[in-house]
């Protein structure tokens, strides 16, 4: 029998809370990127999981469609659009009575015109004498609507918006910028883990004291110096190369620092058995060291990638804000001012932001977590 | 015996071939720590040399130094005649079998066996006839596509040696390398390292913890103290003749006995010793520096000291623990300091609280003068 304790009790409610915070956010934007933009101005999203009752005004057709048909002139049309899928329960045709009638009544006007409704919202409205009004009178309906989803905003906001590019200019950055500095930090922390050469400890401590430099303190400095260089040589100082080493110098101390630790656990009598065994340095790391940290490389991949794909700041400052250049964060703080009412360009851009995150940690939560945990707990 | 002599004229045949090793005046420090001291060794090729000391005097590191993985401050370490101190492990033809197993978790058996070879650019034949014959030798064949994290300790260490055997090197090293496993299989692996050793031709030197594997498979025994070589010789030669306390008591099991004592007188080829201040006896053994009322410590193991039987010098003592191990019966008599441990036959029906009479022949014990150094 399992002992169950107070504290994995606790420790197990605690994650709960946790789950629930972190997917209940998630899961709403989610359901609001895929709601009719109307709705979404008007309700919670969590209105669109079930059948709701809602009320509505309507406004009838006016007499230019009117038709002469069995003594009566009759005005036919339909409130909802097709395959609403919504249920007409009742309806009045008076703001202050707007539940008057059920389906199947006669509701007549004040000028002794009546309209008779069905559930899917067909009406039909007629009168002895010819219709004279301009406009329609208007019908208060109330309705049943089943959850519907749509997947307009995600056409508008990924063909129309740009966030389909700025996705590609994202991944453009991300990528690059975190296979290189991961190959460069290879090296790297296997020089500063098993060889021995002057200076060595020297360069793990300023390794290690750069991990405390804010990045803001050295963007502009950075910046400036890309631009004489850029001078120099006649391209722009804006660029994705320029991101990418970028992202590089930000994220080495941190790479390498995190894989060092990783390779220091691992036991130094195999190396030294390596090195008995004929091995030279760039054999241990071909053949010893590369097969065994493969675990160690994926967690340190999600989270520079992950890094680099949120990032803003970066972007902002060495990226120009044209559609070929602009990222995904920058794109969605555009929108934000430009189209802050539209709330459903805002959900979906986000959403779309999200998946990538989001695939990575569902694929490799295992890496994930031990790259959290690198170097604090062996194995 | 045919077979020995077999075995002998084989070894001289290939003499030439393997490795003398020659450390001469190595020292180490660990920073300021002086961990080697001025050791000089002559390691005969061919031999089986067994490093032995207590924990932490340097064992490891004389091992390391030797393999090149460790670098040496001053001194030369030769091999074959060469000098090796700058040469880096690949290039003194050496293997060596660590404590830890240390084998590459993500290779097979196979591989880890084939990996020097594989280094060495071998043809895919001779790494598959090698790999298979140290296989075979160590009785792994059935394991040779496990990784080693599905191998029992013994089955480990018998890789580990394997993938020293397969690239037959001139020397092995073996650092504690029976640690790790339980007694039935430590007696198994002794054997099956004996039988290698006589397969191998090789120079092999062997650090170890454990008493009898140090006397059943040395040639010679090297015993470090803190740095520096206390002794060095055959095992019988340590056993019988220690040059020191040291020696004395770190070599047999049971520790041998020590008991105060002072010279009473010296004669032409021995001196008299008093035993406890209750008997006296007149050993065949002599110390220049030492004279008549000097204090001396008188050593004598405990398979050596005669209960209730005849012997030289003899006095009274009481038993007051019993140890029956069937086949003998540790007796602990009463004594200033540290008990006096008896060897008593398997069945001997002496009881706790029994006064019996104990004594030693005089050839049989040793005498330490006040710097611990032995009479000879
Ligand atoms: N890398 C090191 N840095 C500092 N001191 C060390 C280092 N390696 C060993 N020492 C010290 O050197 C001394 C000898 O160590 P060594 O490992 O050779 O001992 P040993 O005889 O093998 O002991 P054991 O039987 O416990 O394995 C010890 O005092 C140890 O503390
Ligand atoms: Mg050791």
């Amino acid at each position: 029998m399992k002992k169950i304790s107070l504290s994995s009790i606790l420790s197990q409610l605690l994650l709960l809370f946790f789950v629930i915070v972190w997917l209940i956010p998630t899961f709403g934007l989610f359901i609001s990127s895929l709601r009719d933009k109307d709705l979404l101005a008007i309700s919670g999203w969590w209105t669109a999981l079930t059948t709701t009752e809602i009320n509505e005004i309507y406004r009838m057709s006016g007499m230019e469609a009117q038709i002469e048909e069995d003594g009566y002139f009759k005005i036919k049309g339909t409130l909802f659009e097709e395959n609403s899928g919504k249920k007409i329960e009742s309806f009045g045709i008076n703001s202050k009575k707007i539940n008057e009638f059920m389906i199947g009544d006669i509701a007549i006007f004040k000028n002794e015109s009546e309209v008779i409704l069905d559930q899917d919202g067909n009406y039909e409205w007629r009168s002895k004498s010819e219709f004279q009004n301009k406009k329609g009178k208007r019908l208060f309906t109330t309705s049943l609507s089943p959850p519907s989803f749509t997947f307009e905003n995600y056409r508008e906001v990924l063909f129309k918006e740009g966030i389909g590019r700025a996705f590609v200019n994202t991944m453009a950055v991300a990528l690059p910028s975190t296979l290189i500095p991961l190959i460069i930090c290879s090296f790297f922390a296997y020089s500063l883990t098993w060889m021995k050469f002057f200076g060595r400890d020297t360069l793990l401590a300023i390794i290690i004291a750069s991990l405390v430099v804010p990045l803001q303190m050295s963007l502009i400095p950075i910046l400036s110096i890309y631009n004489d260089f850029g001078a120099l040589f006649g391209v722009a100082a804006k660029s994705y190369p320029g991101v990418w080493m970028a992202h590089t110098g930000f994220g080495l101390a941190s790479t390498t620092f995190l894989l060092r630790n990783f390779l220091k656990s691992l036991p130094n009598e195999m190396m030294e058995a390596a090195k008995v065994d004929g091995a030279s340095h760039y054999d241990i790391f071909l053949r010893i060291i590369i097969p065994l940290s493969i675990p160690a490389f994926a967690s340190i991949f999600i989270l520079q990638f992950l890094w680099c794909w949120n990032d803003l700041l970066v972007g902002l400052v060495f990226l120009d804000q044209v559609p070929s250049e602009i990222i995904l964060t920058a794109k969605l703080k555009e929108l934000l001012g430009s189209r802050g009412e539209n709330w459903e360009i805002l959900t979906t851009g986000a959403f779309v932001s999200m998946t990538v995150p989001l695939f990575i940690f569902f694929a490799l939560q295992r890496y994930f977590i031990r790259g959290l945990v690198a170097g604090s707990v062996k194995g | 015996m045919y077979d020995d002599v077999f075995i002998h004229l084989k070894d001289r045949s290939k003499e030439d071939e393997v490795a003398d090793i020659n450390v001469n005046t190595v020292n180490k420090y660990f920073g300021d720590v002086h961990v080697i001291k001025d050791i000089s060794l002559d390691i005969k090729s061919q031999s089986f040399t067994v490093l032995v000391g207590p924990s932490g005097c340097g064992k490891s590191t004389m091992l390391r130094m030797i393999a090149g993985l460790e670098d040496i401050n001053s001194g030369t370490i030769s091999i074959d005649g060469q000098v090796v101190n700058d040469l880096p492990p690949k290039q003194r033809n050496i293997a060596m079998v660590f404590q830890s197993y240390a084998l590459y978790p993500h290779m097979t058996v196979f591989d880890n066996m084939a990996f020097g070879l594989k280094l060495e650019k071998r043809s895919k034949d001779e790494i598959n006839e090698r790999v298979n014959e140290a296989a075979r030798i160590l009785q792994i064949e059935d394991y040779l596509l496990r990784k080693p994290k599905q191998l029992s300790g013994g089955q480990r260490q018998r890789v580990a040696i394997g993938r020293a055997i397969t690239r037959k090197p001139k020397v092995f090293l073996f650092d504690e390398p029976l640690s790790n496993l339980d007694a039935a299989l430590r007696v198994q692996m002794r054997v099956e390292l004996a039988k290698l050793h006589n397969e191998l031709d090789a120079t092999m030197i062997y650090v170890t913890h454990d008493q009898t594997e140090a006397m059943t498979l040395a040639d010679d025994i090297v015993v470090l103290d803190t740095g520096i070589v206390s002794q060095k010789g055959s095992p019988l030669e340590l056993y019988d003749k220690p040059n020191n306390m040291f020696v004395g008591g770190f070599i047999g099991s049971p520790k041998m006995n020590f008991m105060p004592s002072k010279i009473l007188s010296k004669s032409a080829d021995s001196t008299e010793v008093d035993i406890m201040g209750m008997s006296k006896i007149s050993v065949p053994k002599l110390s220049a520096s030492s004279s008549e009322g000097d204090a001396v410590t008188l050593g004598i193991r405990p398979e050596h000291l005669v209960v209730n039987g005849d012997s030289d010098g003899s006095w009274e003592s009481k038993v007051f623990v019993v140890e029956k191990l069937g086949d003998v019966t540790y007796l602990y008599l009463e004594k200033d300091g540290e008990p006096l441990v008896a060897e008593a036959e398997g069945h001997s029906d002496i009881k706790v609280g029994d006064t019996v009479k104990v004594g030693f022949p005089a050839g049989r014990c040793q005498l330490f003068d006040s710097s611990n150094q032995a009479f000879k």
